[in-house]
C-alpha cells in the first residue's frame, strides 16, 4: 500500500487571528505555523499502516518554502518521503488540481487527507481530489481499516456514524477519531535526526486555475460586555424577555 | 437560468436548514433579477418549500437514495443543475451538504465556497462573506466561474417568508453503477436525541463537573430545554463523553441560538467553535474565566448548585409558557 497524506501548513489553533495590508492578506507576524490537526490524526493512522502492514507513507504540501518546517515534522514523525508542490496554496480546488497530479504520477491508492483546514474550513478539497483521481471518497472519516483493496471506513453523520465497505483507490478525509488524542506522536530526536536526511522533493506546480479568490478579510465586531446575574430567575427573566431564546 | 437549493430531509422530512437554504437561495434569486427551483430526495412532502419563496420543486423518489451516498446524490443535484441551467447552487453547511458539495464542484466545474454568513454583495462578479479561521474572521470571496456553489452557515440567515406558487414536478435522475460502488453496512443513530448540528439549544459541560459522573444534571437541563448536549476538548479527551460531544476548533461548530457552557473556562479553540451561536451563558466558579469576555450572560457561582436550581425554575417556567 502506497499512501499519501496532504499536510496542510496552519497557523497553531492558540493564534490570535490578525491582518495587514488593507485586511488583504493574514498576518503572520508572530504566528507559529503547525501540521494541520486534521491531518495529524490522519497522519498517526498511517504510521499505524507503515507498522503493521508494511505501508509506504509519503507526505505532501501545496506552498512556498516557508512550509518545509512543517513537512519535516511529519518526517520526524516517521513519514518516508515528503513532497512540496511550488506553488501558493490559493482555493482548496486549485490545490486539489496539483494534488491530484502529485497522486497520479506518484501511484498512490490511499489519500489521507483531514476534513478541512482549520484556517480557511474550505473542506473542500479531499472531495474534489477523489473526483479527479476516479477514486472512492469517504468524508469526516473516523475509522479506518484496510485488507488489500478492501477497505472499511467509519464515518462520523450528524448524531451518530455509519459504517461502509469500499475498495482503493480511495481519499479520506479524516479527523479525531481515525485515531485518538492519546496516539498522536511528539517526534523524538532520532525522528528529528533522521527527518533530516530523509528526502523532501519540491516538484513544480501544473498548471491550474483558481476558481475562487479572497479579496479581502475582517474580524468580528466586538462584543459587548457580559450582563452578570445573581440567581437562576434573573437568568430565566433575561432568556425569554430580552435574547428572546427560551 | 434559475438558483437551484437542495433542500436535505431526514427519514422523508425537510429539515429546517432547508428552509433557511430556500429563503437564502430566494434571497439570491431576486438579486439576479430570477426564480429558485428546489430539488429534493425522497421527501414525503415539499408543500412547505412554497412558504419560503420556491418556484418549482424537483422531486426525487428512488429507494436506492433511502441513505445518503454522496456520489449518487452530487449527480442527482448535477443533472438537475444542468436541466435548470442553474447558474447558482444553494447547500447547507450539514455534515451531508460537505460531503457532496466537493463531488458536485468538479461535475459542474464550479467554483464552491463554505460556511457562507450572507447574501452576495454583488452578484457580478459574485462576492460572498463566509466564516474562516474557525469563526475567528471572515473573508470576502470572489466566485469566479460561470456555476456558482456556495454553501449556507447554519442558523446565519434565518428563515424568511415569501410565499410563492409553486410546481412539483417528479425528477428522476440517470444513476449508474458507480453511483453505488460503496455499501453501507450499518448506521449507528441515536434518534431520541436532538443532534448538535440540528438544535436550537445547546447544554455544555467542561472539566469543572469533575467526573462523568456528573453528567446527570447536565442532561437533565438538555431535556428540559430540549436541547443537545456537548461537551469541551478536554472532557472528550479524557473518555468522559464521545468524541461526538467535542465541540471546538478540532471538535463540531456550534451555531444554535443558545449555547449554555458549564464549568467551561473557555479556551480559544472552544470560543472559536461556538462563536455562530447567538446567545451564550456561561456558569463557572471562577470569575476570571475567559469564558466570561465570551459570553452574554454570566452567573459567578458553583455549578453543582445552579445548574439542578435552573432546571427546576426551567421546568416551572415551561409549564407556565406552554
Amino acid at each position: 500500500m502506497k499512501i499519501l497524506v496532504c499536510i496542510s501548513h496552519v497557523p497553531d489553533t492558540t493564534s490570535k487571528i490578525n491582518f495587514t495590508d488593507g485586511d488583504t492578506k493574514f498576518d503572520t507576524n508572530g504566528v507559529q505555523f503547525v501540521i494541520n490537526p486534521n491531518d495529524e490524526f490522519g497522519l498517526t493512522r498511517a504510521m499505524w499502516f507503515k507498522e503493521k502492514q508494511g505501508a509506504v507513507v509519503h507526505v505532501v504540501n501545496v506552498g512556498g518554502p516557508e512550509t518545509e518546517p512543517t513537512l519535516r515534522k511529519a518526517l520526524a514523525i516517521g513519514a518516508d518521503e515528503a513532497i512540496r508542490v511550488n506553488t501558493p496554496a490559493t482555493d482548496g480546488f486549485s490545490v486539489a488540481k496539483q494534488l491530484a497530479n502529485v497522486v497520479k504520477e506518484g501511484g498512490y491508492n490511499l489519500v489521507i487527507a483531514g476534513r478541512e483546514s482549520i484556517d480557511y474550513n474550505g473542506g473542500m478539497m479531499p472531495g474534489i481530489l477523489a473526483k479527479l483521481t476516479g477514486s472512492n471518497f469517504v468524508n469526516t472519516c473516523i475509522g479506518l481499516e484496510v485488507d488489500g483493496d478492501k477497505a472499511t471506513v467509519i464515518r462520523e453523520i450528524d448524531g451518530g456514524k455509519e459504517t461502509l465497505k469500499t475498495s482503493l483507490p480511495l481519499v479520506v478525509g479524516g479527523q479525531k477519531g481515525i485515531v485518538e488524542e492519546s496516539d498522536l506522536r511528539i517526534p523524538n530526536m532520532r525522528g528529528i535526526m533522521q527527518a533530516r536526511t530523509k528526502p523532501l522533493t519540491v516538484k513544480e506546480p501544473v498548471d491550474a486555475s483558481a476558481e475562487t479568490a479572497t479579496v479581502s478579510f475582517e474580524k468580528p465586531a466586538p462584543k459587548g460586555q457580559v450582563k452578570l446575574v445573581d440567581n437562576v430567575d434573573q437568568l430565566i427573566d433575561l432568556l425569554h424577555n430580552e435574547a428572546k431564546v427560551i | 437560468m434559475s438558483v437551484l437549493v437542495y433542500t436535505e430531509s431526514e427519514e422523508g422530512v425537510i429539515k429546517k436548514i432547508a428552509l433557511e437554504a430556500v429563503s437564502y437561495a430566494k434571497g439570491i434569486a431576486d438579486q439576479m433579477g430570477t426564480s429558485v427551483t428546489a430539488i429534493s430526495i425522497n421527501a414525503n412532502n415539499t408543500s412547505e418549500l412554497a412558504k419560503y419563496g420556491a418556484s418549482k420543486v424537483l422531486e426525487v423518489s428512488d429507494d436506492k437514495l433511502n441513505k445518503f451516498n454522496g456520489e449518487a446524490y452530487a449527480d442527482a443535484i448535477a443533472q438537475a443543475a444542468k436541466n435548470e441551467d442553474a447558474k447558482v447552487i444553494v447547500l447547507t453547511s450539514s455534515a451531508n451538504s460537505k460531503f457532496l458539495a466537493p463531488t458536485l464542484a468538479v461535475d459542474l466545474n464550479a467554483g464552491f465556497v463554505p460556511n457562507v454568513v450572507a447574501l452576495p454583495e454583488r452578484t457580478s462578479p459574485f462576492k460572498v462573506k463566509h466564516s474562516v479561521f474557525t469563526n475567528k474572521a471572515f473573508a470576502h470571496t470572489e466566485i469566479k466561474t460561470e456555476v456558482k456553489i456556495v454553501g449556507l452557515g447554519k442558523n446565519t440567515f434565518g428563515l424568511k417568508e415569501s410565499e410563492t406558487s409553486m410546481s412539483n414536478e417528479a425528477f428522476s435522475p440517470n444513476l449508474d453503477a458507480h453511483d453505488f460502488d460503496m455499501e453501507i453496512v450499518s448506521v449507528d443513530k441515536a434518534t431520541d436525541q436532538v443532534t448538535i448540528a440540528d438544535a436550537e439549544i445547546v447544554v455544555s459541560a467542561g472539566r469543572g463537573l469533575k467526573g462523568p459522573e456528573n453528567w446527570g444534571m447536565i442532561e437533565d437541563l438538555a431535556n428540559t430545554l430540549g436541547a443537545a448536549t456537548a461537551c469541551s476538548k478536554p472532557v472528550s479527551d479524557m473518555g468522559w463523553r464521545p468524541h461526538s460531544e467535542h465541540v471546538g476548533q478540532t471538535g463540531k461548530p456550534v451555531a444554535s441560538n443558545l449555547y449554555i457552557a458549564i464549568g467551561i473556562s473557555g479556551a480559544i479553540q472552544h470560543l472559536a467553535g461556538i462563536n455562530s451561536s447567538k446567545v451564550k451563558v456561561v456558569i463557572n466558579n471562577d470569575p476570571e474565566a475567559p469564558f466570561f469576555k465570551a459570553a452574554d450572560y454570566g452567573i459567578v457561582g458553583d455549578a453543582f448548585e445552579i445548574v439542578p436550581q435552573l432546571n427546576e425554575k426551567l421546568k416551572a417556567f415551561k409549564a407556565q409558557n406552554n
